[in-house]
């Protein structure tokens, strides 16, 4: 039987599926339906240091593969997180991955001072939510603006810290270096592409933000390609995402060198996509003879 | 309660008016029972296949001992019009029971109105079945465009029965709105368009009425998870549809 066990900065998850930020609430929402003993670990909604009421207007729209959102971030603050959602969280199983989203600096560091006295296993810190005005964004899309963030709050923790990249970014690489050398312990990417709709009957956008963020199958070439290449240019482990699926994409990405995979709209389309996708590495590891991910992590690179 | 993931199999699926199916399917033994305002997730595609959401479809009767969950459903677009292309045997992805769903204790002893706009009436049918036996007395008041559907099934739980259309193509011409005389009643359950909930929703609140609204809501998960489904209060709070609710008390947002 293949060994799904995967090392993520340090700490072993039992399998390299991971619940994506904002598609897997806080993780107990799909107890009832996911065997979370194939759940490597469940980055949970993404939070701020206060809480956060989200966008006004359409949240969702769907396209003919993806998914756009502009849900902007809505949830309980980062306090309130630590004492209500997180003992739940904990208990569920799967290794736990806070989103830290900020607007300012200050607010970004505070929030990662808070996580790091918790036991938290991971901080995942979000510099890509292209949906509140100031939600990080700015910092992902200027590599300079990302490594000043991303080495003060690399002061606040000693918690694995995982940059979680936007593939609106202006050279992904070059961000993905500015982040290792700012002291990721990890990145993860990609988070969603700035994307828009138009209503043909009002003339005006879908979104009262008119922009927000698409994801699922329509991304994943892409995602695929940038994944490619920032394990191409670091040396910290990597988390592949975008329009993951099924097993064959997850593989995709770890040939290309992710040492870990998050499954994020998939989700919705079938609850058990993150059991299923697990489930679905192990039986191909063991159809080609594969005992561990080491085995062929890379491979394409 | 835990939502649950399952594969029903369709028993029947037909058409029940123009654009109104009913669908029976079978409960695997072992799945959670739903309530009344509860719903579920329905697939009856490929997770790879569009359209990429599955859809909310309310809970429209549970039979316990034979364990058939019916849904009433109207064809609106691709994903409906998806679930109506199912044949006996075919199989259906489910994912629930979903939200809170009504507050059935809520009637008891008292004066009930049932009240229902188009295929907001789905989930009223099991509401009537569980409000029957605890509430005094239960009237269902429905209003529909033109075409009249499912009324008959009420009979059995309902004292009353007073329809309105639009068209004044069978019953009072009018809205189901004209149809409330709001003395004879305690509690109101209202589930139908935006703006006939809240037309209904205020003449209750108005003269005094304990009233429950069903919100519909455009989601992605139908596990509190993914936060596409949240409205606003009247007040500005968010609340999550699928979660905290479909089913509200009417002041929530109506107040
Ligand atoms: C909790 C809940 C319970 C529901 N129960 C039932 C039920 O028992 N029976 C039933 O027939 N319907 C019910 N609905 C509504 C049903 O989910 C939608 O009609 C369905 O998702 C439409 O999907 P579609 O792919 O056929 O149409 P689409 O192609 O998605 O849309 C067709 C048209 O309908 C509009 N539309 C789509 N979804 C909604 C929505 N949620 N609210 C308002 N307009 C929408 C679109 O804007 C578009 O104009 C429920 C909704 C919710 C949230
Ligand atoms: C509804 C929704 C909410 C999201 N919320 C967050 C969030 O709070 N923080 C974050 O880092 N990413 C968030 N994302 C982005 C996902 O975590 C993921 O990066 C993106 O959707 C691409 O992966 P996918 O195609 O598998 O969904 C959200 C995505 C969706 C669809
Ligand atoms: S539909 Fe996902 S939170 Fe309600």
């Amino acid at each position: 039987m293949a060994d799904l066990r995967v090392d993520l900065c340090g700490k072993e998850l039992r399998t390299p599926v991971i619940g994506a930020s904002g598609t897997y609430g806080f993780g107990g929402e799909f107890s009832g339906i996911v065997d979370m003993n194939w759940v490597g670990a469940v980055s949970g909604k993404g939070l701020t240091l206060e809480g956060k009421a989200g966008n006004t207007g359409v949240r969702l729209y769907e396209t003919p593969s993806g998914l756009i959102n502009s849900i902007g971030l809505q949830n309980p603050g980062v306090r309130h997180f630590i004492e209500h959602e997180l003992p739940a969280m904990r208990a569920l199983g799967p290794a736990v991955m806070a989103n830290l989203g900020g607007s300012t600096i200050e607010t970004y560091e505070e929030g990662a001072r808070l996580l790091d006295a918790t036991d938290v296993d991971f901080i995942e810190l979000n510099i890509s939510c292209p949906n509140v005005k100031a939600g990080g964004i700015a910092y992902g899309v200027k590599a300079a603006s990302a490594h000043e963030v991303v080495s003060r709050v690399r002061k606040c923790t000693s918690k694995p810290l995982i940059v979680k990249l936007s593939p609106n970014a202006e050279n992904i690489t070059e961000m993905a270096l500015a982040c290792e050398d700012a002291g990721a312990d990890g990145l993860s990417l990609v988070n969603t592409f700035q994307a828009m709709a138009i209503d043909l009957e009002t003339r005006r956008p879908v979104f009262d933000n008119v922009f927000a963020g698409l994801s699922g199958p329509a991304i994943r070439p892409i995602a695929l390609r940038m994944v490619y290449q920032v394990c191409k240019a670091v040396n910290v482990p990597v988390v592949g995402l975008g329009g993951i699926a099924t097993a064959r994409d997850a593989l995709e990405f770890i040939l290309a060198g992710a040492a870990a995979v998050q499954i994020g709209t998939a989700n919705f389309a079938n609850p058990r996509a993150c059991e299923d996708v697990a489930r679905g590495i192990a039986a191909w590891m063991d159809a080609h003879g594969v005992k561990t991910l080491d085995e062929i992590r890379g491979a394409a690179l | 309660m835990r939502a649950q993931s399952c594969e029903a199999l369709v028993l029947v699926n037909e058409e029940e008016a123009t654009g109104i199916r009913q669908m029976r399917v079978n409960l695997p033994a072992g799945q959670p029972e739903p309530k009344a305002g509860m719903f579920y997730m329905l697939r009856a595609w490929g997770a790879d296949e569009p359209p990429l959401l599955s859809r909310p479809i309310s809970v429209h009767r549970w039979d316990k001992e034979t364990r058939v969950l019916t849904f009433l459903y109207q064809v609106k677009g691709k994903g409906t019009e998806k679930l109506a292309a199912l044949c006996h045997g075919d199989r259906l992805s489910l994912t629930g029971p979903a939200g809170n769903g009504f507050p059935v204790e809520a009637a008891r002893g008292k004066r009930v109105a049932i009240i229902g706009g188009g295929i907001g009436v789905a989930p009223l049918l099991q509401l009537a079945r569980e409000v029957h036996p605890v509430a005094a007395r239960v009237d269902f008041l429905a209003g529909f465009r033109d075409e009249v559907y499912r009324v008959d099934a009420f009979e059995p739980y309902c004292a009353n029965i007073y329809v309105a259309t639009d068209t004044g193509s069978f019953g009072k011409k009018g809205f189901v709105t004209d149809l409330l005389d709001t003395e004879k009643y305690d509690l109101a359950y209202i589930c139908g368009p935006e703006i006939m909930m809240k037309n209904a929703a205020r003449l209750c609140l108005a003269a005094g009425l304990e009233c429950y609204v069903s919100k519909e809501g455009v989601m992605a998960c139908g596990l509190g998870a993914c936060l596409g489904c949240t409205c606003r209060t009247e007040k500005g709070e968010p609340v999550c549809v699928c979660k905290d609710g479909p089913v509200f008390e009417g002041s929530v947002f109506y107040g």
